[in-house]
């Protein structure tokens, strides 16, 4: 049984974070009524519990020691947060732009649309 | 902490199968993609937490890397697949 430092309650602090976000997002997800408010759940929730979550485990990866092959898998777990944080937006915007160029207008309450399709 | 890793895993992987529930019986077309993709995003983090209880964390960073760019460029192959094809 391993002994809870100040570290491990920061790493357990990031990965809860970052889990909890993913559950909102998972949740929105399962509940919004559209696919455009769908994809406004997953899109910014998800990108921001992958950072949390891997800042975590990058965290607990450089606990056993500062070696150099610690810091390079350190490194590396940044680096897929990093590119995450950047291609998960993009993914999530090209995926909208080519769905409401195929003409998929947004959802309202009462039924009646926001927008002119197809726009001018 | 490996406790608090295999629970981690196990609250990410009921997760993805709610987000696969979506990707089974969505309404459209693209709300199928979106889920699977956001399946892949939880799966690169189970990858993660299963370096640590393997203690081989060198090994699954490169499988989480080359995950995640895997994902990233299904969907915006499928993204330029749609536009391309205008229908849904």
């Amino acid at each position: 049984m391993s002994i809870l430092t100040v570290s491990n309650i920061i790493v357990i602090v990031f990965i809860s974070l970052g889990v909890f976000f993913m559950t909102a997002g998972t949740i929105g997800f399962l509940r919004l009524p559209d696919f455009y408010s769908r994809m406004h759940a997953t899109g910014k929730s998800d990108t921001l519990g992958v950072l949390l979550s891997c800042i975590g485990i990058a965290l607990y990866t450089l606990q056993d020691g500062l070696s150099l092959a610690n810091i390079l898998v350190s490194l590396k777990i940044m680096f897929i947060a990093v590119f995450w944080f950047l291609g998960g937006p993009t993914a999530t915007h090209a995926l909208l732009k080519s769905a409401f160029r195929a003409g998929i207008t947004p959802w309202t309450k009462d039924g009646r649309a926001v927008i002119e399709w197809p726009p001018k | 902490m490996d406790n608090f890793f295999i629970a981690i895993g196990l609250i990410l992987g009921i997760l993805a199968l709610i987000c696969l529930y979506r990707g089974i019986f969505g309404p459209t077309d693209i709300d199928r993609i979106i889920g699977v993709g956001v399946v892949g995003t939880k799966t690169l983090i189970i990858l993660l937490l299963i370096g640590f209880l393997y203690k081989r964390m060198d090994m699954f960073v490169d499988i989480a890397l080359v995950y995640a760019i895997l994902n990233f460029i299904a969907v915006l192959i499928f993204a330029k697949y749609f536009i391309k094809k205008g229908v849904l």
